[in-house]
């Protein structure tokens, strides 16, 4: 392999936004039918490097050398034209539109629709990709959509095809289906370059790893030789802290009873819960696992009080009901909650920390009295926020939208941490947020349960879920699983509950519809 | 950028204003120095600013609450109607009666009359969803149909040679006088203590707070336990009753008889005090004296100058699109895009 000429080689590129060197002299070659990972906590500058592989930015320095010749890529179109094909973290995709439809929309030419669906099924066919082009998107699983945006990239021949988090949103036997589609595509010549963050991933895919860490490249390793302990600390550039949970607790009374909770979808293609009945209890941390688009925004929302069900009894948090309580009345009876999105949702991009502090703290830490808010106040309570947290920013003052991702996650988090809730209800504690940030937010509600809360996790990270919680439960289609002990937990039901196949049934007769596509291939791949 | 583009905005008006003018054979310099520096300039012109500036100020004051909390009520004008009517009504009733208590009952039946008008808009979109920008404008002209009817009908001035107007106000039923030998009254002085009011509570209170979030973030905003429908209500309230406020004020401090002609766009125009002064309470403030001059001053191009007085309205209109325009190249740059000939991407299958 040494020999051949590289598909894609970098050489020295750099990129500097206002305040910040993103990408800071970095080189390193892809090999034809390689499968490369790019590796790097969250603001290590990957995203950065691959949009400028892809055209969507242009570098302030070094050059880009595709299959031995010096190229400029202006444009994603350049890219393509060249070979290089990229699938996102997000989709871009229309709801309302076939699958046909959506891959018609993205192409640089103009194909007759007939031709157009001949080819897709024949890469469909080559690469066993299940998905029916005449489908329309808002009824696909998050996986089938997946499978468009591949297949939207392995119709114009790609020789690198960049993937970036893809697994983040697809259920274990999902993830392992897409590994055998990269791994034929290699075999056939393609190189891949994938990008993620998960390390027993990249450990059973990649045969090169390049880590980045604050820009620069750290290592070039074998992934297949390392231990997913010394991956992770040349990311995060230290020693990676255990979380330190005590062995052999016992939980406390309920504090959270949920009890046949149904609510209607927000909006056009929102999810609908339906019978959602769970508890947890003091000291216990309660894992809800599940695909995204399941019911996990309608649950939180349903949860902090932010939508209210006449039914009061539905909730019920120390006996006491608050199915009816908006969310200010419910943070008084010591329910806080923290949502996934965070600019926007759980803190105003435009506001100072310390507002964002008045935010959800007005009451229960009195940062406002009869209606005057105490600014003095609300900037200590921050202050306190930002250094027990460790958050990096210029002070209380600074806005909200001026932090990082993982930075303003850990103010978030510290922010209802500190108010001591009686129950914390949290979606996506640590998405987007680099490794060393998330240790610290799986520590900080350990100690939280240590300390005689009640923790709910809506996750789709079912690593995190099983490393943190005690017990966990399936959210699909809206109905949440039973709860079972994540001591006792089988990796496998968990994968098929998340694919919507429901206990007993699982992989011998799986019921209706898409569930049952989904369960048939998730047999066949375990 | 948040001071640079109101006056940004200024500036290109009275450029474009010369340019128009010149080019359609009207001394273009003498029209745009008469419209906007020879009322600031000249003393005896400042007691007129400073009363037209009143009502705008104080309507401008309201709608910047709606506005920042995305509550767009379009509708002051009928408000502001609503508001000087309720304060005749009252001052009917009392009858010969005066004083500081009938004058302050009169004041006050204009806060509650014009928020009491906003309310309609403000329940139809909370119950019915009905957008609130068509419902508060079309009773702007319910509004005007109402003043039409009592001034041609009950309320007519026996005395009035069968004009449409109401009788004069006693003077004991009028707002003080502050500068003796001007027209300057009690409202130019509320007018210039609400701003610092207003900053105060935008600055301070949890209201202030919840309409901050709400406008900014909405979801945040509930996620923080602020009520939307709750936002939606006092927004239109407020914005009602001060419109209501500006109404009353208006006809017991300056105009003192209510006459068909009494909607004199005051309503509408603090809509464009309220963006030229940023939403925020002391830019409304300045931005109200802008606004003031230019009436005064279209007053005064039309016997210098011979245009038309409606011409400051042009003027106003031209700010208001200046300070939007402004805000969109702030914003966003312009870049010049060459469609490029791509060859088709897709290589035969292999």
């Amino acid at each position: 392999m040494s020999d051949t000429l590289p598909r894609l080689s970098l050489r020295g590129i750099s990129k500097r936004f206002p305040g910040v060197l993103a990408n800071d002299n970095v080189s390193f070659e892809v090999k034809p039918g390689e499968i490369h990972a790019l590796l790097g906590e969250n603001g290590a500058g990957k995203s950065t490097l691959v949009k400028m592989i892809y055209g969507i930015m242009q570098p302030d320095a070094g050059e880009i050398w595709w299959n031995g010749e010096r190229v400029v890529i202006q444009n994603p179109k350049v890219a393509r034209k060249l070979g290089i094909g990229m699938v996102f973290q997000h989709f871009s995709l229309f709801e309302a539109l076939t699958v046909l439809e959506n891959i018609a929309l993205g192409m640089d030419a103009k194909i007759p629709q007939r031709e157009l669906e001949g080819r897709i099924k024949q890469v469909m066919e080559q690469y066993g990709l299940k998905l029916d082009p005449r489908r329309i998107v808002s009824d696909l699983s998050v996986g089938e959509r997946q499978r468009i945006e591949i297949v939207r990239a392995l119709l114009l021949n790609p020789t690198l095809l960049i993937m970036d988090e893809p697994t983040s949103v697809l259920t274990p036997q999902e993830v392992e289906q897409l590994f055998v589609v990269l791994r034929q595509l290699a075999k056939e010549g393609c190189s891949i370059l994938y990008i993620s963050h998960k390390l027993h991933e990249i450990k059973a895919l990649c045969e090169t790893a390049t880590i980045l860490r604050g820009g620069r490249l750290v290592d070039t390793c074998d992934p297949r030789v390392e231990t997913s302990r010394s991956m992770a600390e040349k990311m995060i550039g230290g020693n990676l802290r255990d979380i330190q949970k005590p062995a052999g607790r016992s939980f406390g009374r309920e504090k959270l009873v949920v009890t046949e909770l149904s609510m209607p979808g927000l909006g056009h293609f929102g999810m609908s819960l339906k019978d959602i009945s769970f508890k947890a209890h003091a000291g216990e941390i309660f894992g809800i696992a599940g695909v995204a688009g399941n019911g996990q925004t309608a649950l939180l929302l349903a949860l902090s009080g932010e939508a209210t069900t006449d039914d009061a009894q539905a909730i019920r948090i120390d006996g006491e009901e608050i199915g009816s309580l908006n969310a200010k009345e419910r943070r008084l009876k010591g329910l806080a909650s923290v949502p996934e999105e965070r600019n926007g949702h759980a803190a105003v991009p435009d506001f100072t920390l310390s507002d964002n502090s008045v935010l959800t703290g007005r009451d229960r830490l009195r940062l406002a009295i009869s209606g005057i808010i105490r600014p003095r106040a609300a900037r200590k309570y921050t202050g306190e926020v930002i250094s027990a947290f460790d958050v990096k920013t210029t002070g209380t003052e600074a806005t909200a939208g001026s932090l990082s991702g993982g930075n303003l996650q850990k103010y978030i988090m510290g922010r209802e941490i500190l108010q001591r809730p009686q129950v914390l209800v949290v979606s996506q504690p640590t998405w987007g947020v680099d490794a060393g940030a998330a240790a610290a937010i799986h520590q900080a509600l350990v100690d939280l349960a240590a300390a005689g809360s009640a923790i709910v996790i809506i996750s789709q990270d079912l690593d995190e879920l099983l490393q943190l919680c005690d017990t966990l439960a399936v959210i699909n289609g809206g109905r949440l699983s039973k709860a079972m002990k994540v001591s006792e937990a089988d990796i496998n039901e968990i994968g098929l509950l998340m694919g919507g196949i429901h206990g007993e049934a699982a992989g011998t007769s799986p019921s209706t519809g898409a569930a049952a596509a989904i369960g048939a291939e998730a047999t066949s791949a375990a | 950028m948040v001071v640079v583009t109101p006056i940004a905005a200024v500036l290109l008006t009275m450029l474009i204003g010369v340019i128009v003018f010149d080019a359609i054979g009207i001394n273009g310099q003498k029209a745009v120095v008469d419209i906007f520096l020879t009322p600031l300039l000249a003393s005896y012109k400042w007691q007129d600013v400073a009363v037209k500036a009143a009502p705008l100020i104080i309507i401008a004051l309201g709608l910047s609450i709606g506005n920042r909390a995305n509550v767009w009520n379009i509708g002051a004008e009928g408000q502001y109607i609503i508001g000087a009517l309720c304060a005749a009504g009252v001052g009917i009733a009392a009858g010969g009666a005066g004083g500081p208590v009938i004058v302050t009952l009169m004041v006050l039946a204009g806060v509650v009359g014009g928020a009491a008008w906003a309310a309609i808009p403000a329940a139809l979109r909370t119950r019915l969803s009905v957008n609130e920008i068509l419902s508060s404008l079309m009773l702007t002209y319910v509004a005007t149909q109402i003043l039409g009817y009592l001034v041609g009908g009950p309320w007519k001035d026996p005395n009035g040679r069968n004009f449409p107007a109401t009788a004069p106000l006693i003077p004991d039923q009028t707002l003080p006088i502050l500068v003796p030998g001007t027209t300057i009254h009690l409202g130019v002085l509320i007018a210039a203590i609400l701003p610092f009011v207003f900053w105060a509570i935008m600055a301070r209170s949890v209201f202030g707070f919840q309409i901050r979030v709400v406008g900014s973030a909405p979801q945040a905003a509930r996620h923080g336990g602020f009520d939307s429908k709750q936002t939606i209500w006092l927004a239109l309230l407020i914005g009602g009753g001060m419109a209501g406020l500006a109404g009353s004020l208006e006809f017991t401090g300056a105009l003192k008889a209510i006459n068909l002609g009494f909607p004199s766009g005051y309503g509408f125009t603090a809509i464009i005090v309220s963006f030229l002064g940023r939403l925020h309470p002391i830019g409304c403030l300045i931005a109200g004296i802008v606004l003031a001059d230019t009436y005064v001053g279209g007053q005064l191009a039309k016997t210098s100058v011979h245009i038309p007085d409606s011409t400051a309205g042009i003027f106003q209109a031209m700010m208001l699109f200046f300070i939007l325009a402004s805000d969109i190249f702030v914003r966003y740059r312009l870049r010049i895009v060459r469609t490029q000939k791509v060859a088709p991407a897709m290589a035969p299958g292999e």
